[in-house]
């Protein structure tokens, strides 16, 4: 019976080919240009290390003097150098890393190499354990080589093609502003989205080339990015480790819930003992942000992509109200020939199914066309310059995705039109030929 | 023409009047938003630069190495001489950013030293003597720095000259009775006193974030010499612009190898800048626009497609009529008012929906709240839409001979 209910629509499709394709191309584009939007929607908000972001926690405390101080404020969202250092050291989460971003100038031995800049993250060592960063040669840096300013570095797999030939490069020298480190690790791919851990320094940035023990960054002044906010009397760069600005990421990993309690506790006993101290001036203030929650907080999927998304929903709703339309308009025209099929004995529930075949068979066409416009859509974002450009790409949840909103959306506004179109008195249609 | 004859011809296809008054009134919704977004963002990225863009252009060079900040002083000096000497060169003057940059040093501003809450915020231009010349500011009050005024730091050092300039609009926030030259102002530093006021000088970030103090910047008389590196701005003489910009990054370096200046953004003219900074704001107006096109292209397709079933359906009824002694005038009057009819109902629902939409999208969107004149521009332009789709079925309409009366099919 579906062959032949296909067959039938078919026939009709073919009859009226304006009112046909108008129907599919509305529903195309409506499609296209949802499923463009959501796909990028989807790529941004994504979780950037799945199955390890539930244990990921960005603590932060509010060490700031009173000016400008207002009740129920955020802490700031970055601590300064004495309370990482602090909350480091005190070995109160199951791992433990404090970094901030930065630029280094490579200089390679290699001639006919240029020297250039480098992104680069300089941090503790439990970095890499805790975000799963896979390695290709080599290893991490260990808690003591970043206590002793080691002049080790860790580069990416990408540096490492550009100055070693994609060679196993552990134990050779890379001088970086004039000083020699020693390569001791090699990551493989590895490009978490959103850049979580430092937001400031590009919210889909790529992870950094070059990296290195926060210790040793600070001894041979390496050069500092990202945000860093100051009050008081800070913003004296050369003593950063004793002034009150904030300029560095703090990051946890707690393996249970009973543990994201006790780390909160601890949180609300270091402000206290530091407010005893006189250090911290203002009420106790913590937070501790699951690694999702701190990139709702930091909105980091940017306004005009949710707002995009929506208009192209309201986009596809006018689409389908077309369609329906168009499709009632044309169901009911049929109202003869739909009157001898009831009069020869269909049943009612047997010619809501064959009207909702062809609507299912536009929403198919329309799908499919959709789905090409989809990839034209998605081609156009990734020519534009954000940094978010080169991620938006159509991966199978959204395939499947597509189909199903193509064929549900015509179905649903096939549901109309073919239930008006049944309601037909065959004896009324009869009579009037 | 009579009214109730329509109306009772529409109660009958009352789920397709339902049908197109709704894609009318949704269509007015989106397309009414999606234009004032667009409003919007040409809007702002018009705003003023207040420099003179056309000749202007940027070099990003960064040192390598580690040299201290007098070598870096002295450097910076040498570059400034080469840069000088080419042919295009009006002028040069090194800072730590420029307009539409992004980001870069925003500060504080008090008017006591012991004020809790900050009287401004605001973007933070080091500059010598050669800056104003060299944007081509306007300065309207006190005088611009001389060159012995000129110091040189570190990020490391505090902010804290003796002197500034500042823009109109941060004269007027501070001192809103004017005059603000001779004033004294707090940087995080200590107290500046204002030697000078520019008319106009956009800040470094257009973003959403850094509107709280658009257009309030600080001028101080610093090089900052950081071994990372910094920028130079260049000014031409008119028409060198290309010549200039491919000449400087040979001579700086043949002059002094150890540097980078990146391929792809070290030098910028100031037309690259420009599109960079409202790269965003550009693709959301263009999309905007594709998307109300569109939308209107579709809804007039649907008047069109389902009206002309309609005359289909009614050829006999137009028939008796035209019979009876209707014109083809009145024919065409006909569907032109059944449209006018549902159009008017649809765009009512829709100035609703659209207002509606935008008091939504105010809250959860950094949006204004919709003008008038897009509300009635909308309206009009669907009424004219509806009225232009319905024309070719309703003409064929009225081309129905009276005898189609007398067929039975």
């Amino acid at each position: 019976m579906f062959t032949y209910y296909l067959d039938l629509a078919m026939r009709s499709l073919r009859r009226n080919r304006m009112l046909t394709a108008l129907m599919v191309v509305a529903i195309a584009l409506g499609i296209g240009a949802s499923m463009t939007t959501l796909t990028v929607l989807h790529v941004l908000s994504g979780d950037p290390l799945p199955g390890t972001s539930g244990t990921l926690f960005y603590p932060r405390i509010d060490p700031r003097d009173q000016d400008s101080y207002e009740e129920g404020k955020e802490p700031p969202y970055q601590v300064t150098w004495i309370d990482g250092m602090n909350m480091l050291h005190a070995k109160r989460a199951d791992r433990q890393a404090l970094m901030t971003g930065g630029s280094v100038p490579v200089q390679p031995a290699q001639s006919g190499l240029d020297p250039f800049y480098s992104d680069a993250r300089y941090t503790s060592s439990d970095f890499f354990p805790m975000f799963r960063v896979p390695f290709l040669y080599g290893r991490p840096w260990s808690a003591e080589e970043d206590e002793s300013k080691a002049r080790v570095v860790v580069i990416s797999r990408k540096l490492n093609e550009k100055l070693f030939g994609g060679k196993d490069s552990t134990g050779q020298t890379l001088r970086m502003k004039d000083t020699a480190f020693r390569v001791i690790g090699v990551l493989d791919e590895w490009r978490p989205n959103p850049h979580f851990y430092d937001v400031d320094t590009g919210k889909y940035a790529a992870s950094e080339d070059v990296f290195v023990p926060l210790a040793t960054s600070r001894d041979v002044r390496l050069e500092h990015d990202g945000s860093t906010d100051c009050w008081g009397t800070g913003g004296d760069e050369e003593h950063a480790e004793t002034q009150p600005c904030v300029w560095l990421q703090f990051w946890v990993q707690l393996d249970s819930a009973s543990k994201v309690a006790a780390y909160k506790e601890y949180l609300v006993h270091y402000s206290e003992e530091q407010r005893a101290l006189g250090r911290f001036v203002r009420p106790v203030n913590v937070q501790l942000n699951g690694l999702m929650e701190w990139l709702d907080i930091n909105k980091v999927v940017p306004g005009d992509v949710r707002l995009q998304t929506w208009l192209a929903f309201g986009f596809l709703l006018v689409c389908l109200v077309n369609t329906v339309g168009l499709m009632l308009a044309k169901f009911l025209r049929r109202a003869g020939e739909l009157g001898v099929r009831r009069a020869l004995g269909a049943s009612k529930r047997e010619v809501f199914m064959q009207l909702l075949i062809e609507s299912g068979v536009i929403g198919l066409a329309g799908g499919l066309f959709g789905l090409l416009l989809a990839f034209f859509g998605l081609w156009l974002v990734r020519r534009q310059p954000s940094d978010y450009a080169s991620l938006a790409h159509l991966d199978l949840t959204m395939l499947l995705a597509t189909f199903v909103l193509a064929i549900g959306s015509t179905l649903l506004a096939g549901l109309l039109p073919a239930w008006r179109a049944c309601q037909i008195t065959p004896a009324l249609q009869l009579k009037s030929q | 023409m009579q009214i109730k004859p329509i109306l009772s011809a529409l109660r009958r296809h009352k789920a397709g009047t339902f049908l197109i008054a709704m894609q009318i009134a949704l269509t007015l919704a989106i397309v009414c938003n999606a234009l004032f977004i667009i409003h919007q963002r040409v809007a702002h990225l018009s705003e003023p630069s207040g420099i003179d863009e056309p000749n202007i252009f940027v070099i990003k060079s960064e040192w390598v190495g580690a040299p201290g900040t007098e070598r870096v002083d002295a450097m910076i000096r040498e570059d400034l001489q080469v840069l000088r000497q080419l042919p295009g060169v009006q002028d040069v003057t090194p800072s730590n950013s420029y307009p539409l940059r992004g980001g870069g040093w925003d500060d504080a501003i008090k008017l006591k030293p012991d004020q809790l809450q900050d009287s401004s915020g605001a973007t933070i231009y080091f500059a010598d003597e050669h800056f104003l010349d060299t944007l081509g500011l306007k300065l309207i009050a006190g005088r611009n720095f001389r060159a012995d005024e000129i110091g040189h730091m570190d990020m490391r050092y505090k902010l804290a000259p003796p002197m500034v300039i500042v823009t109109k609009a941060l004269a007027d926030k501070l001192f809103p009775g004017g005059d603000a030259v001779g004033k004294t102002l707090y940087l995080i530093g200590g107290p500046a006193t204002i030697v000078g006021e520019v008319e106009l000088l956009q800040a470094q970030s257009v973003s959403q974030w850094a509107s709280a103090f658009a257009y309030r910047s600080v001028i101080i008389p610093e090089r900052l010499a950081i071994s990372l590196g910094s920028f130079y701005i260049v000014r031409t003489r008119p028409g060198q612009l290309d010549a200039t910009m491919r000449a400087a990054g040979k001579a700086l370096f043949a002059h002094n190898p150890r540097r980078v200046i990146n391929e792809d953004d070290g030098i910028l003219s100031f037309s690259e800048v420009r599109s960079r900074a409202y790269e965003s704001d550009r693709g959301m107006a263009i999309l905007m626009g594709v998307i109300s096109i569109v939308l209107l292209a579709v809804t007039a397709a649907g008047i069109v497609g389902l009206t002309s079933f309609w005359v289909g359906q009614r050829r006999r009824q137009i028939g008796v009529r035209r019979a009876l002694g209707a014109t083809k005038q009145d024919i065409l009057h006909y569907f032109m008012t059944e449209n006018l009819l549902i159009s008017g109902v649809g765009v009512l629902v829709g100035a609703v929906l659209a207002i509606a939409m935008n008091l939504w999208m105010v809250t959860r969107f950094e949006m204004h709240h919709l003008s008038l004149a897009y509300l009635i521009g909308g309206v009009v332009i669907l009424l004219l839409l509806g009225q232009g789709a319905v024309l070719a079925p309703a003409l064929r309409a009225s081309r129905v001979p009276p005898v189609e009366a007398t067929r039975s099919v």
